[in-house]
């Protein structure tokens, strides 16, 4: 057992649930008690998604436990495919049916004789998997079953004829990832390589089978993707790319990675003019560090945490491109760290990988950064101790999934991250220039408006009363009160005088 | 409710669906019971499922340093390698050392359930042991919908309520409510004030409201000459209220039963079946039903009534005439459905996580006389809904509002359809006269907004692709 506060990565069936979401016409159906279905209320906030989020539940209850959840799984599943007619059904296991060591492939078996959908059983466990590392396997999962089914029906296509890519690893609820995909479709579009496919963001299961005729894949985020990439490697022969194109630096390597790739397969690509046009002028980054803005930022503190993507690519974005001095750069994706290490050794004076939140907030508060990038918890640790945050990495809040456009990938992407390590850090040093002279000469002015003084007197009890009242409606309630009580020529204000107010204003 | 009996309304009609819906699990009770219950900690035991839950259902909370926490269950506590007593026992203690609580709230979750962890076998020992009282609540998932929670947490406190008030201590203890409305008033001044209530028996009410709702209802009974002795749960565990044989005890809550049956049976209480105070038309029912039962005749509830809905017209007229459709997720639904049919709405289908059809009897009643009054169609209350099938039957009822979860609002909003996240009732202040206008200020939002909209003409906003 161990006490748990907050937790950075979720469970593994979120992991699971969000590679299926993110397919067309594939349906989640969770294995799981009521309440477990919070996925969909996340889905439907965070992404403001129009549609119902394609994921049921078939409900382990009293009597489950009792009998076992064979007929209603199997049930549940032919009620599905007769309802929605997915493509592909996926059963997600959770914590629950871990413990409950029910045979669920049994039922997936069964099931499928009599539904026209595909059914199958996600391989994870919750003791053993997190989400990240689930949507990998789930991915990865999906993408073997539907080749190994175009293999057996001889269905697999032939190379095309001109450069062509899948980008794998773009999800659901992922951090920017709608944005990010279309800044890398338009990378693509100026390298001259045709997009494939896309997965599992928007796909269709059927064009699974098609993944085997592009050149090459490209994985943008470490967490996700990776398997399915290595497998499509293995059984196919597809080369891959994983670096990450976030900031200058590394959108340059993964292009010239690209470059490698289509000429190793008999094309013959040159992209360093189009690199070299991009960092010059499209991208304001390479100017940015150039400028004097940057220059106050050299040697400035700041800590970096996050996901072993973002947080390995903002170290380097920090130290590289804006000399900027990384104290500390973490990851929570524990499961990784060597990687995590190996990618930011050259970049940061210590390394910290762990998933404890105050292991994190101890950290910041012992070095004080100038600023911090990080997820929205180390945002709230900023607040605490009056440090700035960028917020780079999930988990993230419903603010974090901006309706205009944001990527962080591509070149585009190096502009946005300009701003946001910009604003960050002016913010920061702001805040501390107006402290330095004085302070804000608003506070005293706020304050003013609200206690203005009045010819009437509170009782004791009246004014507890008020002070249960939040905050931000206080002054309010208490003018309305005022006015309720001058009107009728209350003179003493009690709790009585108080709601009488409410009930007559609707205060 | 003589005159309830009287009419011959078209009976309610009862069904019961799948149980395929939406709700929050019940362990989002600590969410507001940590806060309600000051001294308290919290301690959820269950998986990352149960954290990510609680993480991400508590929004910007978790960052205010709660006091509620996970132990989280690992491998080795589901395989029984590790000893669940000397596991639980190093982390109330650290919890103790950190937070020094009055009282820790042991959670058992679905897993805790299927492992059959014997939490209610290893509290009093680990209780006795470390020296701070541990409340067992098994709010888990397997049995319980959302509000439910509060329920089986209230149901164990019950056992931890004193029995007998001791009789120095009594003045001292009295009860924080008391406390805090004679703040600063002479002794005399209390005095003559004791002499405004009624010689009555003690009455307990049970039900978490936030401070205000509490204060405003505990009010409107003293106008009534009525004291509250104390109620469940008081703002801090160390002021939890005396019970004893023969007390009246009264909830303001709809999904209490498991408080309310307890109250019976263990500790022998009397309880008075009313209406809930939601609504005036609630309230006053609620207040008139304790007057009758303690013998004292109720005054002036009809004008205070009339009053209130004279000040709610400005809203009634927005929602007269349109129609409701509950999908049900914290059974609150049905006090809320009466009050809304009383403002002028039609309701075809009340869905509720689930009935109890004796402890809610006065507010059934009061549901089928509001329709019989109001000339409406009695609703179909649907227990455990079937969400896809309440789905199909929304479209094809053309319904004005909808109040649903938030995993539905989006998407019904899409489709041109409007909706209230049901949420926002269980944390609204919605009780007593003065909250009435609360209840309406929700319900009308998305009209209000909506109507905004209305000349946009954007009001489909999905491609319905063609049925396969
Ligand atoms: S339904 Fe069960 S497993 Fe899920 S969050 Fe609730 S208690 Fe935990």
């Amino acid at each position: 057992m161990k006490l748990a506060y907050w937790m950075y990565a979720g469970p593994a069936h979120i992991g699971t649930l969000r590679i299926a979401s993110s397919f067309k016409n594939v349906h989640g159906i969770m294995h799981a008690p009521l309440g477990d279905d919070y996925f969909n209320v996340m889905r439907s906030m965070l992404e403001r998604e129009r549609d119902f989020t394609p994921v049921t539940t078939s409900v382990v209850d009293r009597h489950v436990l009792a009998r076992g959840s064979q007929e209603k799984v199997v049930d549940n599943i032919t009620r599905k495919d007769g309802e929605e007619h997915p493509d592909l059904i996926v059963l997600t296991p959770t914590c629950t049916s871990s413990i409950l060591q029910e045979d669920l492939q049994n039922f997936v078996t069964r099931a499928s004789l009599s539904t026209q959908a595909d059914v199958i059983l996600a391989d994870v466990n919750h003791y053993r998997v997190n989400e990240l590392q689930a949507a990998d396997r789930t991915l990865e999962q999906i993408v073997q079953f539907y080749l190994a089914k175009a293999r057996a029906e001889g269905e697999i296509p032939d190379r095309t004829a001109t450069p062509s890519v899948n980008i794998l690893g773009m999800t659901t609820l992922g951090f920017h990832n709608q944005h990010d995909c279309t800044e890398l479709k338009k990378l693509m579009a100026d390298l001259g390589i045709t997009v494939n496919e896309v997965i599992p963001a928007n796909a269709s299961v059927h064009n699974l089978k098609r993944l085997p005729q592009a050149w090459f894949n490209l994985v943008p985020y470490r967490e996700v993707g990776l398997m399915a990439a290595r497998y499509l490697e293995t059984e196919f022969g597809m080369p891959y790319v994983d670096i990450a194109p976030m900031g200058v630096v590394e959108t340059a390597r993964c292009i010239r990675k690209i470059q490698q790739i289509l000429n190793q397969g008999g094309a013959s690509v040159d992209y360093e003019e189009f690199i070299n046009t991009q960092t010059v002028h499209v991208s304001q980054a390479a100017w940015f560090s150039r400028s004097i803005d940057c220059q106050n930022l050299t040697g400035k503190k700041a800590v970096v945490y996050g996901d072993n993507t973002h947080a390995v690519a903002m170290t380097k974005i920090l130290s590289r491109e804006m000399g900027i001095k990384v104290v500390w750069a973490g990851t929570y994706c524990k499961y990784d760290g060597d990687w995590f290490r190996d990618q930011v050794k050259d970049y940061c004076d210590d390394v910290l990988i762990t998933d404890d939140h105050a292991q994190v907030g101890d950290a910041i508060a012992r070095v004080e950064p100038a600023a911090i990038f990080g997820t929205q918890m180390e945002r709230h640790v900023g607040k605490r101790l009056n440090i700035p945050c960028g917020v780079i990495a999930a988990p993230v809040h419903i603010q974090n999934f901006p309706v205009g456009y944001r990527p962080f990938l591509g070149y585009e992407g190096t502009n946005q991250i300009c701003d946001l390590v910009y604003n960050s850090f002016t913010l920061g040093m702001e805040d501390h220039l107006l402290e330095f002279f004085g302070g804000h000469d608003t506070k005293e002015v706020i304050h003013k408006g609200i206690s203005a003084e009045s010819d009437l007197t509170w009782t004791a009890e009246g004014l507890t009363e008020l002070n249960k009242i939040p905050g931000f409606v206080r002054g309010k309630v208490k003018r309305n009160t005022e006015k309720f009580a001058r009107d009728r020529g209350i003179s003493e204000i009690t709790v009585e005088t108080l709601y009488a107010a409410k009930e007559a204003v609707g205060a | 409710m003589t005159s309830l009996a009287d009419t011959q309304p078209q009976a309610l009609n009862f069904e019961c669906e799948t149980g395929n819906y939406h709700t929050f699990c019940p362990i989002s009770c600590v969410a507001w019971l940590y806060q309600k219950i000051e001294d308290s900690f919290f301690l959820v035991i269950g998986t990352k499922t149960c954290g990510y839950f609680l993480q991400n259902a508590m929004g910007v909370m978790i960052f205010a340093e709660p006091r509620y926490a996970m132990a989280e269950l690992e491998e080795g506590d589901i395989s029984a390698q590790l000893n669940d007593y000397e596991e639980l026992k190093r982390l109330c203690l650290q919890v103790k050392r950190d937070r020094n609580p009055s009282v820790i709230v042991w959670i058992g979750t679905c897993t805790t359930e299927i492992i059959k962890m014997d939490l209610e076998g290893l509290a009093p020992k680990l209780e006795a042991e470390i020296g701070i009282p541990i409340v067992v609540a098994r709010a888990n998932g397997l049995d319980y919908a959302f509000t439910q929670g509060e329920d089986t947490v209230l149901a164990a406190m019950v056992q931890k309520c004193p029995e007998k008030a001791v009789p120095q201590e009594k003045e001292e203890r009295g009860n924080s409510l008391q406390k805090l409305l004679n703040f600063g008033r002479k002794q005399e001044e209390v005095k003559a004030e004791e002499s405004a209530y009624h010689d009555h028996p003690p009455l307990v009410l049970f039900g978490s409201l936030p401070d205000p709702v509490v204060t405003q209802l505990t009010l409107e009974l003293k106008k009534q000459g009525i004291k509250v002795s104390g109620w469940l749960p008081a703002k801090r565990f160390t002021e939890l209220p005396v019970i004893e044989e023969g007390y009246y005890v009264a909830g303001v809550n709809p999904f209490l039963s498991r408080t309310a049956t307890t109250l019976m049976r263990r500790r022998k209480c009397k309880l008075i079946g009313a209406p809930f105070p939601i609504g005036p038309d609630g309230t006053r029912l609620w207040l008139e039903k304790i007057c009758s039962v303690l013998g004292i005749t109720p005054t002036g509830l009809a004008e205070r009534e009339a009053q209130i809905w004279a000040n709610l017209e400005d809203y009634l007229q927005l929602i007269r005439g349109k129609s409701v459709f509950f999908m049900g997720d914290n059974l609150l639904e049905v006090s809320l459905a009466r009050f809304l049919i009383r403002c002028g709405m039609t309701c075809p289908e009340i869905g509720i996580p689930y009935m109890d059809k004796r402890y809610q009897a006065a507010e059934l009643a009061l549901l089928e006389q509001t329709c019989h009054e109001m000339g409406v169609p009695t609703p179909k209350i649907v227990e455990k809904p079937d969400n896809y099938n309440q789905i199909e039957r929304i479209k094809a009822l053309d319904i004005d509002l909808v109040i649903t979860g938030m995993a539905h609002a989006n998407p019904l909003e899409a489709r041109g359809i409007n909706t209230k996240w049901s949420v926002e009732f269980t944390f609204a202040q919605i009780h007593g006269f003065s909250n009435a206008r609360d209840i309406l200020e929700l319900v009308t939002r998305p009209l209000r907004r909506n109507h905004a909209l209305k000349d946009l003409g954007w009001n489909q906003l999905v491609r319905e692709e063609a049925q396969v």
